[in-house]
């Protein structure tokens, strides 16, 4: 985690592990790159996100975790049952 | 993590969270800006705009164990999240040369996976209903 100050304009860095170089588009094709694949037994993609934590603003890096477990929960919205 | 802004997150924590869990959430927030966080994980729906209830347990070494994805309108249930995590945890101590069975919760027995076990496996484990 990182302890810098976080202003309003303060965007994290968001995915950071790179699509490996086979999944990656051709030279010069307009297609989207295809996502990584995200699989048990496999490397979670690594990110950084903006986060609220302790009452503070921070951002939260999964790779900072290692030699922890982790669950990382995705959910639609604030303010619904999660 | 969510769509929304940690801005959000700390409304959410402060006017509802709260009062649900004394002194609020113990964990991060996280805010996944444009749902490309999401979509990493295969769990952003693009039409709605917002992630869909994926859970994911990570390994000490950053390897996905296990995954659930639920579509919105049903929640989840955390007894079986915290009993999977004991299981890959005891899983893990014992450097794969044990593994659970269908509903292993600590102290149950385990099984040791190889040829002695092929056929076996109801000498050493009864179905049960949870």
């Amino acid at each position: 985690m990182s302890d810098k100050p976080q202003g309003c304009a303060a965007p994290a860095k968001g995915v950071l592990t790179p699509a490996t170089p086979a999944a990656a588009a051709p030279e010069g094709s307009t297609k989207e790159v295809p996502r990584m694949q995200v699989m048990v037994g496999k490397p979670a993609p690594d990110f950084e996100a903006n986060a609220y934590v302790d009452g503070g603003f921070t951002s939260v890096k999964l790779s900072d975790y290692r030699g922890k477990w982790v669950t990382l929960c995705f959910y639609p919205g604030d303010f619904t049952f999660v | 993590m969510s769509a929304d802004s940690r801005f959000t997150h700390k409304i959410w924590q402060e006017e509802e969270l709260s009062k649900m869990v004394p002194g609020g959430v113990p964990f991060p927030m996280l805010s996944d800006a444009g749902g490309r966080i999401g979509a990493a994980y295969g769990v952003y729906d693009e039409g709605a705009g917002v992630d869909v209830r994926g859970r994911f347990l990570i390994d000490p070494d950053g390897v996905i164990q296990a995954m659930e994805v639920l579509t919105p309108p049903v929640g989840r249930n955390f007894a079986e999240l915290t009993r999977q995590v004991q299981a890959f945890q005891h899983v893990a101590k014992t450097k794969g040369t044990e593994a659970t069975p269908a509903g292993w919760r600590p102290g149950d027995p385990t099984l040791k996976p190889g040829p002695d076990l092929v056929g076996k496996v109801w000498t050493v484990w009864k179905p049960k209903k949870e």
